[in-house]
């Protein structure tokens, strides 16, 4: 073969925060690619859908909007991923915590109370984790898998939301539309840049990614955690709790997403609706590997990602351009991310294999 | 009365369907040691695929072929990373729903609303009015019989041909496999394929018979309940078959709860498939020993060999 793979003695520490910046340059070019069979100009469609939406204040506010609920789940989420557990349903766990959250609000309507915004997102955190705690529970006695467990759940929460929504919650004045009372002022999240939508939620999120990142440099969890993802065998020697892990990082992940929800329904949405996100909790799975599973990594990569949410809106408004653009997109960035990723742990070799290089030993990679 | 049951009978064939050709195509697949997770995406793919040639073209057999077509392209790519550049099978699977939801999303664009026919269905004079059987085994469309025929040929295929054994022995020990002279990645790139036309075929029934429609998300999780039936039947595809129709049969209640006289808001009978699908996969991993000797020993496991 003319071009190969050669195992590199070590994985490239380097190759580890270049692959993500390759495989962004790369979804560009196949984006570009994409947008010209599409019929449109590549040039001026990267432009509305990369530089238009954060060329105003307002843009960059709601940048950061969206990348709130994504860096809080893709935290959340790369503490599993790290101990190779896979909760894929984070959407319902957000989706749960929206219900808890905006349950609060509803409950107490006419109350103002500073005590009721705190409320609401620690009744979020609780719709989260108790969403979470079904798969934790069935993974830790039954050894089932979280991944299907988990992703079930999600299909349950959106029709738990869809009955809610058009019976106990829905808007008493709302002549039967499926939505419930807009909250009252003391519900809805201060904003903390007057004139946009940016919202105290940000805050939230950026304090939750170093109080995780302290966890995993600093705290004995995080060193359980990285051993367990990477050799489970020495971490059973150690005496590590395999269950106690996947509890834990269950429902943290859990809490983080049921609190994005809570924060959703109280910030920019500021009512409980049919759908309370478009997919967060699943663009936060690829917001977690593209920050390479580390807290710092992932508050870039959401931001990264909710750029592509913004650039869907953007290009469909100046460009006739369809909203689902944002998936593919996404999907995109993953493929090209696992795809460059193989430069870690391997280089490429050009030209014919010489035969002293030959070894019997083989690599089997997981 | 009798009507009432063909009428059921019937809905569980169109509500089983897809989920048979998704689950045996993954038994494929998870044979071989791979672990495909993007079962959803590739049927959804498949679904849009199938419908946007029906309506362009208004021929069936070419939009059944774009359908498997459209989920063999999409587990090309699901092979090549994970076979070739060796990327975690976890991760790819889900980028490839990821990636299928968005991309079937942007083509589906121009066909909302957009209405086709549905499949012809068989015809044969006589038998096909025969009461009951005569709808039920004699009038069903092209794909539910390929459903049943792909069923008995894996079953065939694994268990006794040549190639099937290859297929299981890479799954088993790829190392085993390798060192006798098979080439892994081609072998477990066939099955990739297979198991991604299959899911075509599963999304394009959808597309084309369950509802002819293209709705955005229209699989709903399909993918990842067929995913389930794989283990639930411990990796054989005549298990998996009377497993997706138990499924069929638990989706369909919602469709029929006011003709069994039940008074249960519709969403809350729109979970029970998936409630079943946890239930089931508590069941069957509670048996740790059987899960272990039925499931392929290298399954999830990348192979590389240096040289």
């Amino acid at each position: 073969m003319l071009i190969r793979l050669e195992p590199r003695a070590e994985a490239s520490r380097a190759m580890v925060y270049q692959s993500p910046l390759i495989a962004v340059v790369l979804t560009l070019i196949a984006g570009m690619i994409m947008f010209r069979i599409m019929g449109t100009d590549p040039l001026q469609a990267v432009h509305a859908f990369f530089i238009e939406p954060i060329s105003t204040l307002d843009g960059v506010a709601e940048l950061l909007v969206k990348a709130t609920p994504l860096i809080l789940i893709g935290v959340g989420l790369s503490l599993g991923f790290q101990a190779n557990i896979w909760n894929i349903g984070a959407e319902g766990q957000l989706t749960l915590g929206a219900i808890f959250g905006g349950v609060v609000a509803l409950a107490f309507f006419d109350v103002e109370s500073v005590f009721l915004l705190p409320a609401m997102l620690i009744a979020g955190i609780i719709g989260g984790m108790l969403w979470a705690a079904v798969p934790a529970f069935l993974k830790a006695r039954y050894n089932t898998n979280e991944i299907l467990t988990s992703l079930m759940l999600v299909y349950v929460s959106f029709l738990l939301l869809s009955f809610l929504i058009t019976g106990p919650l829905r808007d008493p004045d709302g002549f039967n539309f499926p939505e419930s009372r807009l909250f009252h002022d003391s519900a809805v999240l201060p904003i903390i840049l007057e004139g946009t939508r940016l919202h105290i939620g940000f805050l939230v999120a950026l304090l939750f990614a170093v109080l995780a990142w302290l966890m995993i440099v600093k705290h004995i969890i995080g060193f359980q955690i990285k051993v367990i993802g990477m050799a489970p065998a020495a971490a059973s020697f150690a005496g590590f709790k395999e269950k106690k892990l996947i509890w834990l990082t269950l429902l943290i992940s859990g809490g983080a997403a049921g609190l994005a929800g809570a924060i959703e329904v109280s910030g920019p949405i500021g009512q409980v609706i049919p759908v309370v996100s478009p997919g967060y909790g699943f663009t936060a799975i690829i917001v977690a590997f593209l920050g390479r599973l580390n807290p710092v990594g992932v508050i870039l990569a959401g931001i990264l990602m909710a750029l592509t949410y913004l650039g869907g809106d953007s290009a469909q408004i100046t460009m006739n351009l369809p909203n689902a653009v944002t998936g593919v997109f996404q999907g995109m960035l993953l493929f090209f991310l696992l795809a460059s990723d193989v430069l870690i742990r391997y280089r490429i070799r050009l030209g014919a294999l010489r035969v002293r290089e030959v070894t019997p030993r083989q690599e089997g990679v997981t | 009365m009798i009507d009432f049951v063909v009428l059921v009978l019937l809905t569980i064939i169109t509500a089983s369907t897809p989920l048979v050709f998704a689950a045996i195509g993954e038994i494929v697949v998870e044979k071989a040691g791979v672990l495909n997770l993007g079962v959803e995406g590739m049927m959804i793919v498949g679904a849009i695929g199938a419908f946007a040639v029906a309506v362009t073209t208004g021929d069936a057999t070419l939009a059944i072929l774009a359908g498997a077509l459209s989920g063999l392209v999409l587990a090309f790519i699901f092979g090549f990373l994970t076979l070739y550049l060796l990327s975690n099978q976890v991760a790819t699977g889900l980028a490839l729903t990821l990636f299928g939801i968005g991309f079937s999303a942007l083509l589906g664009n121009g066909f909302v609303g957009q209405t086709y026919g549905g499949l012809p269905h068989l015809d044969i004079p006589i038998l096909s009015d025969l009461p009951i059987v005569g709808q039920l085994i004699f009038g069903q469309d092209i794909l539910v019989y390929l459903s049943v025929v792909s069923a008995i040929g894996v079953t065939w295929f694994l268990g006794r041909t040549r190639w099937g054994l290859a297929v299981r022995a890479v799954g088993e020990n790829h190392d085993a496999a390798h060192s006798i002279g098979f080439s892994v990645a081609l072998i477990r790139m066939g099955a990739v394929l297979f198991g991604g036309a299959m899911a075509g075929l599963g999304g394009a029934y959808l597309s084309l018979a369950h509802t002819p429609l293209w709705v955005e998300n229209m699989t709903a999780g399909r993918g990842w309940i067929a995913l389930a039936l794989v283990v639930f039947a411990s990796w054989k595809p005549w298990r998996a078959f009377f497993g997706a129709y138990l499924f069929g049969g638990i989706t369909i209640i919602q469709l029929h709860a006011q003709g069994f006289g039940l008074d249960v808001p519709s969403q809350i009978l729109s979970m029970l498939p998936y409630l079943a699908t946890i239930v089931v996969l508590v069941l069957i991993s509670r048996d740790d020993s059987r899960l272990r000797l039925s499931a392929p020993a290298c399954l999830g496991r990348s192979f590389h060999a240096s040289g």
